[in-house]
């Protein structure tokens, strides 16, 4: 049974990377900046996925992480014209840097306490990039005349040249956080939203862990904000809002936690709109509706994550049966430490 | 002196706005672990009907002012109880079994439609209410002269939280509601009908809600759509700063933070108010981890 | 010096004495049970040892060193694992998941080499999966491995919570209540067991409200009324100890839960 599921998903896996392998010679310059759009939320849904979807934690402000990224980057590459790239890295640290100081007294507030911290952290955020805070991030008119990037020479100025950079990203980002899943750290982490207590009490450093997750999390949305501040060229407070940050979490929680879920959830989040412009004005109505219904539709989000796959286990399993039968059976095994 | 005793009656104004709608906010999630953020788009919804019924339908010509304000007053707490009924059936109770980020979700979705709704029938811009709604007597008490209208927000907000309270801690309802919230299973067990007491808190909590609306439509003088988003998520940021789940704690944390907002704006910087808001709760929350009331439960091993 | 010290401890709730006082000691290699009436304050003790409370007063001593106030993963670090009375298992999780939590203090890969999945990291993995069966095997539950631990039956999901904390290679184990809600033929095979246990060389301090399991397998007795230790010793003595026979084999005690 698990066995069909596992093919189905592997099958739609293969299929959409495929199709999103081509997909920019398929479609105009428009479709293809709402799937540069895409991918961007995708990203940032993916990293929220570690902290919300793995860890458990109730976090509804991804965007302060973003915009932490997006403004060390446009910072850096127009007063100090650093190349893009070159801020990518920085940009994550500064992200998870801010997360570490912001998270570290807060992180062991339960559920909805740090739900509603995480939104004020994003009020901050916004407030103090709004009043220009040190300066240097340019009020409410935010900063524009960054450059294009370049790599090796090649400068990535057009729709699908960003579209293959994010959803390299992506991809990339795909495979990293699948082997996270599939390692004493995921599942640390799934002990962890499954019941803080008993992981603790079996040896998981619960408070190191939260943290951790915390960390990568903004790190990765962080390097999302390079990836946006390139795309965009001009960043200002207000596409950092509370409202981005809602989004991002309602990707998380519809995807149902598997990663395949978030990439077919940002679809249906970002997508869809876009597929309703002609309803101008009351687009967001339907969007809200929409939300609602999807919700009521699947509860438990649209794909949860399969079991893990223990390839060992079996031949492990076969072999102490073969032992088993050589020694004299009896019905507890004396074991050597 | 005289600047500091003015700014502590607006921001307890403003704070007994907040609480009521943060009694909403508490009230569901005392019975059903859930955060309404719609529940903000309902106070919201209250402001545009009471001005619906003032305005269009003539209410406030035909009658005096005071009986006019009344009779909306209940009306519109009815009307809105009557939505976030409808609310809690639709969105809200099929979800219940799942996990309870997914409700949040569809409370957020809720948000956006209610949002948008009163957008496309009203359309965007600022509504005023009419003036002569407001009562313009001042008092003076021990020196200060107050506007009067700012004493019957406090005094009307606070009447109606005592009214809650007492509703709560006297009557077999509420004893009802209070166990539902302690455990959904025992009251059952009890022969409390689980549901029903759910759809009443979902007509207590958007009622308040509707009528605070109203009460800063008049307070104020103008409403627009968009005050959903930041009334409601000022007072959830009330009712979690004295501790979800708990009444007196909604009341005590949206006074609370309509005083530290007032202050931070009178004293450090009207850019900054929200943002200090925000430091204020965290710290709160540093020191108290479930809020000024909360219960600290310990964990059970 | 004995492998867990226990000196002296009070522990408070509110104003309510829950411990006064608690000293005992748990030999190496030995089966200690902890005794008494409900609410007498057993699994405030566990608690205490844990370090998910830390005691007012006095002090606990793990192989001569203080662990007062110690993290509780530290603790289970430092070579103490426990099971809890509620049982408290990753229900939705499958079982061999549920050991390797166990086994998840003695693995060493971090964040970086889970992310890029090193050689080394997987080589652990697979140790630790192959440890993990082990234990499984040990407590009769390795044909189960890939069920939800939740959907086992109750004496199994027992079993399968010491399993889990086997693999972390405790020297002590603590079980709480660990026939509790069990049928006579599931107590039976938890006496093997935890014979078994023995014979690993991990020392063991219980709980227990059996008494028949508890004289058969506990070389020492400490009892506990009210937060006092009342007796202590070998089985027999504290069987005929006539304040023991008073507050505890004399009344009847139920199964009720215990704070």
């Amino acid at each position: 049974m698990s066995f069909n599921a596992r093919t189905i998903r592997l099958g739609s896996c293969m299929a959409l990377g495929l199709v999103l392998a081509v997909l920019p010679f398929l479609v105009n310059n428009y479709w293809t900046d709402v799937c540069v759009s895409i991918g961007l939320y995708a990203l940032l849904a993916l990293s929220l996925n570690v902290i919300l979807g793995q860890a458990g934690i109730f976090h509804m402000g991804h965007a302060a992480f973003y915009a932490v990224g997006a403004y060390t980057t446009a910072i850096l590459n127009t007063m100090f014209q650093w190349p893009i790239f070159w801020t990518m890295p920085l940009a994550g640290c500064a992200a998870g840097l801010v997360a570490l100081v912001v998270a570290r007294p807060i992180i062991h507030l339960r559920g909805d306490y740090l739900l509603i911290v995480t939104i004020g952290i994003v009020e901050i955020v916004r407030i103090a990039l709004v009043n220009d805070i040190f300066g240097i991030t340019g009020g409410s008119n935010g900063i524009f005349g960054i450059s294009r990037p370049t790599v090796a020479g090649f400068r990535i100025v057009k729709s699908f040249h960003f579209y293959y950079l994010v959803w390299g990203m992506c991809g990339l980002s795909l495979l990293l956080f699948h082997f996270l899943w599939n390692s004493r750290v995921g599942r640390a982490l799934n002990y962890i939203k499954a019941d803080d207590i008993a992981a603790e009490g079996c040896g998981v450093d619960v408070s190191h862990y939260k943290l951790m997750a915390f960390v990568l999390g903004a790190f990765w949305a962080g390097m999302a904000g390079t990836l946006y501040s390139a795309k965009m060229l001009t960043i200002a407070p207000a596409s950092f809002n509370f409202m981005e940050s809602v989004i991002i979490f309602a990707v998380v929680i519809l995807s149902g936690g598997s990663q395949l879920g978030v990439l077919v959830s940002a679809f249906l989040f970002i997508g869809l709109p876009e597929l309703m412009r002609g309803l101008t004005e009351s687009r967001m109505l339907f969007f809200g509706l929409a939300m609602m219904l999807m919700m009521v539709w699947r509860p438990q989000g649209l794909l949860p994550p399969l079991p893990r796959v223990y390839t060992k286990a079996r031949a492990v399993l076969d072999r102490m049966a073969a032992h088993d039968s050589d020694a004299k059976p009896s019905t507890t095994q004396e074991k050597t430490l | 002196m005289e600047f500091f005793v003015q700014q502590l009656l607006n921001g307890l104004a403003v704070g007994g706005i907040y609480a009521l709608v943060a009694l909403g906010y508490t009230m569901v999630y005392g019975v059903l672990k859930l955060i309404n953020f719609a529940h903000g788009d309902l106070f919201a919804v209250g402001a545009y009907l009471g001005l619906t019924l003032l305005v269009s339908c003539h209410l406030a010509q035909m009658l005096p002012p005071f009986a006019a304000v009344l009779l909306v007053f209940v009306l519109v707490a009815l009307m809105v109880a009557l939505i976030g009924y409808l609310l809690e059936r639709v969105a809200y109770r099929p979800l219940r079994s799942a996990g309870r980020l997914s409700a949040v979700v569809s409370a957020l979705g809720a948000s956006i439609f209610f949002e948008n709704a009163l957008m496309l029938i009203y359309g965007a811009r600022v509504f005023v209410y009419p003036d002569f709604l407001r009562p313009d007597f001042t008092v003076t008490i021990m020196g200060f002269s107050i506007p009067g209208m700012r004493l019957l927000v406090i005094v009307v907000s606070i009447v109606l939280m005592v009214a809650l309270q007492v509703f709560m801690l006297h009557t077999r309802v509420g004893a009802a509601i209070r166990a539902v919230a302690i455990d959904q299973g025992a009251a059952r067990l009890m022969g409390i009908n689980v549901n029903r007491i759910i759809s009443l808190v979902f007509l207590i909590g958007p009622g308040l809600g509707g009528a605070a609306g109203i009460l800063v439509g008049i307070y104020y003088g103008q409403i627009d759509f968009l005050m959903g988003w930041s009334y409601g998520l000022k007072a959830f940021t009330a009712a979690i700063l004295g501790g979800i789940g708990n009444i007196p704690g909604a009341m005590v944390g949206g006074l609370l933070l309509g005083v530290v907002e007032a202050m931070a704006s009178a004293y450090f910087a009207v850019a900054w108010k929200d943002a200090v808001a925000f430091f204020v709760l965290i710290l709160i929350l540093i020191v108290r981890p479930t809020g000024l009331l909360g219960e600290r439960t310990a964990d059970k091993l | 010096m004995s492998l867990l010290e226990v000196c002296d401890i009070t522990k408070i709730f509110g104003g309510l004495v829950a411990l006064n006082e608690v000293d005992f000691t748990v030999e190496k290699g030995s089966v200690v049970g902890l005794i008494g009436p409900n609410g007498a304050g057993k699994t405030t003790v566990f608690n205490c040892i844990t370090g998910n409370y830390v005691p007012e007063s006095g002090d606990i001593l793990f192989r001569g060193k203080s662990i007062r106030g110690k993290k509780p993963h530290k603790v289970v670090e430092l070579g103490i694992a426990r099971t809890f009375q509620a049982i408290r298992l990753f229900g939705k999780l499958s079982v061999l998941e549920n050991v390797l939590a166990g086994r998840h203090c003695r693995l060493k890969s971090g964040l970086l080499s889970s992310l890029f999945h090193t050689p080394a990291q997987r080589r652990e993995e697979e140790a630790a999966v192959e440890r993990c069966l082990e234990e499984l095997h040990f407590v009769g539950l390795d044909r189960v491995w890939q069920e939800e631990a939740g959907s086992l039956a109750y004496g199994s999901q027992r079993l399968l919570e010491i399993a889990r904390a086997l693999a972390s290679d405790p020297e002590l184990l603590i079980l709480d209540e660990p026939a509790g809600g069990m049928n006579d033929q599931e107590t039976a095979s938890l006496v093997d067991v935890i014979a078994a246990i023995r014979e690993r060389g991990t020392t063991v301090l219980l709980i227990e409200h059996d008494m028949r399991l508890v004289m058969k397998i506990c070389e020492k007795l400490v009892v506990l009324e009210h937060g006092n230790v009342i007796a202590k010793g070998d089985p027999e003595t504290v069987k005929t100890n006539p304040d023991v026979i008073e507050a505890y084999l004399g009344t009847d005690d139920g199964d009720d839960e215990e704070y």
